[in-house]
């Protein structure tokens, strides 16, 4: 298809692929910022505050490190587990509480369950709870973004179970047969649901699958920020000088529940998930800080206090905003609402003038 | 003016589309160097080049998800499904993405594409070549559903979908593609969605159909025109958002109401409208509202004949209701 590809764009990314130190040290507070939100989110939902969660423990380095690698103009195209993702992209601490209590100051209006945010300002696209079909999106965006001469790639975000969907054979086949600027960002946190990584497939890693579709897979050690950054980074600048796509499958280990109605006690094991959790990515990266004299204990706690007071203050305004609009159920189905819509509106309308709210 | 084809006019109106406006891009199975497998896309890539008329590999959702990506980037993909009758591996794709992504993002992502494809029988297609599958669709909020059934509104209305702000699934009446032709305004020529035309004025009885059907429905108030009863005839053109004033209008003026689609009966598109006017008509009605659809059976291939609504069924459809009140 040498048709359809488009001159090499320019501008790849620094040419040594390594963040600054200082960079890795504010990607480490992100980091502790998705731990400490995820552990209070879990909270908020136990207690009933929220109605749902979906925890992201273990995923921070992977996530962050490879959000790091990007550009700003990049653009995300996640699941439903990517608040690691989301806050290295700069999506402030409160849209997203927001949007876990789907009240007035959520952007998107209460119209979806906590996790499946999108903002458009930050090219972060609405994720649906389908899995797999955003992978497609990715590839189309890639090949318009391609179109229109705009030197950016897309990335996909998706786990080891998805790689059995539909659409994850349908989108890289497409971007392998069209050299889509896109990156397939695989977390393989080993369990879909309760279905281990070995009965998912067959095959030996799931970066292998690359191969059938004619470009190149890399498994990366997810738990490492800086590993992750340099594979996002080498695939991106590959992207760009019109080297088409890359499967970055970044192996990692969901140290909680799939979701809050989840219960991983029913399928694994205690040892596997102590053997993980001492290979927690978050304490690796402040390791690693402390040795290079970046980071000291006394500078961790406050930036551990720091996240738990930024989250406090956002859960707490967020309580006391009112919800929801009960109107606004018939709105952007449609551009506008069409004449069945407004019909279905007054009857509303006139149902809640007559006898309130019907008990949440 | 001119005098073209239902698949010409198809043609034309991507042609002018593509012409006027560099974000359309079309993307399908053998639409490019093969012009489509009904011609409908033919000259367009040589035209417009291979980036923006684009052949696909074999995967449904993976053409309409692609587009899905382009729409939201900005673009105006028009993708192809080959035949309706194998819309169905992108089925997550349209219902769980395309008519859901402005709803589900509080208007931040508007998903607006036009998803062409042939549909119905009539062309000796068999269960997978001749499907009616517009109530599906029609059945899921944020999607809108529009059929043509002559070449002048094929353009008009694929050029009004084309500029739309919503998601539209664009079905295409295969078997009149080239059996039906007629004079076709030059140009941006616009059909308005979401109005349904009376094509046939009549006063004792209103006969509603949509697409292929559109044409035996007026060969049967023809044939009853010279003893029988006044028969109005009213192409529904767009099935969702539907025109509820002008059908209601076309039911309270003649009072008996004739549905007829070659989709299988139950569930069909057709009780959407009997519910309708049982709901907002029934004390303008004279009898009991029938329809003339296909069986609830798999499409038949060898008695294909024997499935499809005919003028004479309708007619017998017709003479039945007057006969009731």
């Amino acid at each position: 298809m040498a048709e359809a590809r488009a001159a090499p764009a320019e501008a790849p990314v620094a040419a040594n692929e390594e963040p600054p130190l200082s960079d890795v040290l504010s990607a480490y507070r992100t980091m502790v910022i998705a731990r400490v939100m995820d552990e209070r989110c879990l909270t908020l939902q136990r207690q009933g505050r929220i109605g749902f969660y979906v925890p992201m423990q273990g995923q921070e380095a992977a996530q962050v490190g490879c959000a790091w690698a990007l550009a700003e103009e990049d653009w995300i195209f996640p699941a439903y587990r990517e608040l690691g993702v989301a806050l290295a992209r700069g999506i402030p601490i409160p849209l997203l509480i927001n949007q876990f209590f789907g009240n007035s100051g959520d952007e998107i209006k209460g119209r979806q369950m906590p996790n499946h945010y999108g903002y458009r300002r930050f090219r972060f696209v609405t994720a649906s709870s389908p899995v797999g079909t955003q992978i497609s999106h990715a590839v189309g965006a890639a090949m318009a973004a391609r179109l229109r001469k705009d030197p950016i790639v897309t990335v996909s975000f998706f786990g080891d179970g998805t790689t059995s969907s539909n659409d994850f054979h349908a989108a890289l086949n497409f971007a392998g047969v069209f050299q889509a600027p896109s990156i397939f960002f695989c977390q393989n946190n080993q369990w879909a649901i309760s279905l281990p990584r070995e009965k998912q497939t067959r095959s030996a890693t799931l970066a292998e699958k690359a191969a059938a579709y004619g470009f190149p897979g890399v498994v990366v050690d997810g738990m490492d920020f800086r590993a992750v950054y340099r594979a996002v980074a080498e695939a991106r600048t590959r992207a760009l000088a019109g080297g088409g796509p890359t499967l970055i499958e970044a192996q990692v280990y969901r140290l909680g529940p799939h979701s809050t109605s989840d219960d991983p006690r029913r399928y694994r094991s205690d040892a596997e998930l102590a053997e993980w959790r001492d290979r927690d990515p978050v304490a690796r990266l402040k390791q690693e800080l402390h040795e290079a004299g970046a980071l000291t204990e006394e500078n961790d706690r406050a930036i551990w206090e720091a996240a738990k007071e930024e989250i406090a203050r956002a859960v707490e305004a967020a309580e006391k905003l009112p919800s929801v609009d009960p109107l606004s159920i018939f709105d952007d189905v449609y551009a506008q609402r069409t004449p069945s819509l407004e019909e279905q509106r007054a009857g509303l309308q006139r149902e809640l003038a007559a006898g309130g709210e019907p008990k949440r | 003016m001119t005098e073209l084809t239902l698949v010409q006019a198809i043609n034309r109106g991507l042609q002018q589309a593509m012409h006027d406006d560099a974000d359309v891009v079309m993307l399908g199975e053998d639409i490019g160097l093969n012009g489509g497998v009904f011609r409908a896309t033919d000259g367009l890539q040589k035209e417009f080049g291979a980036e923006r008329v684009i052949d696909t590999p074999l995967s449904e959702t993976g053409i309409v998800g692609t587009a899905v990506g382009m729409a939201l980037y900005g673009l105006k993909p028009v993708p192809e499904i080959q035949f309706q009758d194998f819309i169905y591996p992108a089925f997550d794709q349209i219902v769980s993405e395309v008519a859901k992504f402005r709803y589900r993002s509080g208007g931040q992502y508007p998903c607006h594409l036009v998803i062409r494809s042939p549909y119905g029988g009539g062309v000796k297609g068999g269960l997978y070549h001749s499907q009616s599958a517009e109530a599906y669709f029609a059945h899921t909020a944020g999607l809108k559903v529009v059929i043509p059934s002559t070449p002048a509104d094929a353009k008009g209305l694929l050029l009004s979908s084309i500029y739309d702000e919503d998601p539209v699934l664009f079905f295409e009446p295969k078997r009149i593609y080239r059996a039906v032709s007629g004079e076709v305004p030059d140009g941006d020529h616009r059909v308005p969605l979401g109005v349904a035309k009376v094509v046939r004025e009549g006063t004792d009885l209103s006969l509603f159909a949509y697409g292929a059907m559109v044409h035996p429905a007026l060969q049967a108030a023809e044939t009853l025109a010279s003893d029988g009863p006044s028969v109005e005839v009213v192409d529904l053109r767009t099935l969702s958002p539907l025109d509820e004033k002008a059908v209601l209008a076309s039911v309270e003026k003649t009072g008996r109401a004739v549905i007829v689609h070659e989709a299988p009966r139950f569930c069909g598109y057709g009780a959407e409208l009997a519910a309708l006017f049982a709901e907002k008509a029934l004390f303008s009605l004279k009898a009991p509202v029938a329809r003339v659809t296909g069986y609830d059976t798999p499409f038949p291939y060898a008695l294909e004949h024997l499935y499809l609504p005919n003028a004479a069924r309708i007619v017998a459809a017709v003479r039945t209701t007057m006969a009731a009140g």
